[in-house]
């Protein structure tokens, strides 16, 4: 057995048991933890697969960015789940049904079948172009072509992400005590100007 | 070597299991969108492993975007439960019902 398909197994191995972990466990903060270990086993799929940039993206974004959210948001909130008691009984048989149904299809499938794919001649960018140059430079390379569009569509979808989870969490606070600039600058009936008489003062 | 179908294999099972995870999970919100992250996890993999063995590098590019709109949907996705969880006092799926739906 050669070094890349023990390693194949041993993250994929990981990859399935930790998912699993993630659907099963009682503590959403356990479950977060475990998806953090699913994205980094995937990762390692994704090297084995000679994606390097996506997997490294993949520990960034998943692991640096939306796996961090959802601790936060886990962690913030108070969710008063756990104190009620458990009735997954009642939905598990159509879940597991479903489920097995579904893994049972799909690996019988692929179990019986050899995809041929040597004779697929309708690559748009094949490989064998970019043969001189790392993955990064590779992706780079059509990504700000052939397919800036798309690109500048994905930032777009971003951007309205952003300004959508502002706006809906957005709200105004009573009781909360703010600097008012203008009110500030304008000293217009706020400030008494007073003629001292010599020798007398003035009662404040 | 491995094989192309043990990486589309492991897509489908890591699939199901997101599916069951959203199927099984009555209770909290949060753990229906970890599986869907699962889920685009494991078709992720599946453009990855197509990409590689077609010898194309067009699957690469679009579970890049794949992985751009799954961040945006988990951003926006919790943005809404943290303010039903204001709203409502509760994630729990159950008790989600106002539309009668």
């Amino acid at each position: 057995m050669s070094i890349s398909l023990l390693t194949f197994y041993l993250f994929s191995s990981i990859l399935l048991l930790s998912s699993l972990m993630v659907i099963s466990t009682k503590n959403p903060v356990h479950s977060v933890l475990f998806l953090i270990l699913a994205f980094l086993n995937a990762a390692g799929i994704f090297v084995i697969l000679h994606a390097e940039f996506l997997a490294m993206i993949l520990i960034i974004v998943y692991v640096g960015a939306v796996a961090v959210l959802f601790l936060f948001v886990v962690m913030m909130l108070d969710f008063k789940t756990s104190l009620e008691k458990d009735n997954i009984l009642q939905y598990m048989p159509i879940g597991l049904l479903i489920g097995l149904v579904f893994i049972a299809e799909l690996v019988i499938v692929l179990i019986n079948t050899r995809l041929d794919l040597s004779n697929i001649q309708i690559l748009s960018n094949p490989l064998d172009n970019f043969s001189d140059q790392s993955n990064t430079e590779a992706i780079g390379s059509i990504l700000y072509t052939n397919y800036v569009l798309y690109f500048q569509l994905s930032g777009v979808i971003l951007l309205v992400a952003m300004v959508g989870s502002i706006v809906l969490t957005l709200r105004d606070r009573e009781g909360v005590k703010r600097q008012i600039v203008s009110e500030q600058v304008d000293r217009k009936g706020k400030i008494e100007l007073v003629d001292v008489k010599s020798g007398e003062g003035v009662d404040i | 070597m491995i094989e192309l179908n043990q990486f589309l294999i492991l897509s489908a099972l890591l699939f199901s299991i997101g599916v069951i995870g959203i199927f099984l999970n009555r209770k909290n919100v949060i753990i229906i969108l970890m599986s869907i992250e699962i889920i685009l996890l494991a078709v992720n993999i599946n453009l990855i492993a197509f990409s590689h063995f077609l010898n194309d590098l067009t699957g690469q590019i679009f579970s890049l975007f794949v992985l751009t709109v799954a961040a945006a949907e988990a951003a926006i996705g919790l943005a809404i439960l943290v303010i039903y969880n204001r709203n409502a006092g509760s994630i729990e799926i159950e008790k989600i019902n106002t539309l009668k739906g």
